[in-house]
């Protein structure tokens, strides 16, 4: 029986958005499904060498936040917010023994997931090739169409 | 009660969360043999839900489940 698949257009780049589009990726690899992973927009941040683990989360805009103290929006505009955000965050994450984005980037290659940046957005951020980790292609809206055409799961994240 | 199931390989993955128990099983399943059994520990709570789909999914067996003060044991049989 041929394996399930499914896409995952990851459009996202900050640090909490990066997890769902790797966690449910990997999974499905575990689940043996086919799993392709579209980077496109800020979602190439994850895939940009040496930059997975530096993704940051801001409170500002995001109401739903948890913050020890309820935090005005105003004083999350500060400078710093986001770093004491991104930090609390990542060691919430710590705590819980939740993996690493760089460590679920490994993993998903490990496991085969193919890995396709956007070409467009790339030129458009001023982004080359050799800024983008090792192991991804590059390809357009088509190249994603083509896979996903013949794929059950397919998310926008 | 779990000494009536014997086991191959042992598998720890308490106090890791979402999916690394399952990213964890997957590849402690794979190393094994057909018919082999691995005993795996988690403390994710949606870790019971999460090994049933993944069991179903991948063709594998899951022979017991035992939970115990915040601690799931599965004995999952290689089947697939």
């Amino acid at each position: 029986m041929a394996n399930k698949k499914m896409t995952i257009i990851a459009s996202k780049g900050s640090l909490d958005m990066a997890y769902p589009p790797l966690i449910l990726a990997t999974t499905a690899a575990a689940m043996d499904m086919d799993v392709t992973i579209f980077f496109t927009f800020y979602g190439l941040e994850m895939i940009k060498r040496g930059n997975a683990d530096k993704l940051k989360v801001s409170p500002l805009g995001n109401p739903a936040m948890p913050m020890p103290v309820p935090i005005p929006t105003l004083v999350a505009a500060l400078p710093g917010m986001e770093t004491v955000a991104t930090m609390m965050m990542k060691s919430m994450f710590k705590k819980h023994g939740v993996a690493t984005i760089g460590q679920l980037l490994e993993l998903a290659k490990e496991a085969g997931v193919k890995l396709i940046a956007c070409q467009m957005t790339m030129d458009v951020m001023g982004y080359k090739q050799s800024d983008i980790i090792d192991g991804v292609e590059f390809g357009g809206a088509a190249t994603w169409m083509d896979i996903a055409a013949e794929s059950q799961v397919n998310l926008f994240i | 009660m779990s000494a009536d199931i014997k086991f191959d390989q042992m598998l720890d993955a308490k106090g890791m969360s979402c999916p690394l128990p399952i990213l964890k099983t997957k590849k402690a399943v794979e190393a094994l043999t057909k018919d082999q059994v691995l005993k795996v520990e988690t403390t994710d709570a949606g870790s019971k839900n999460d090994m049933a789909s993944w069991a179903k999914r991948t063709g594998n067996e899951i022979l017991k489940v035992e939970e115990g003060s915040g601690t799931f044991t599965f004995y999952i049989k290689k089947t697939a």
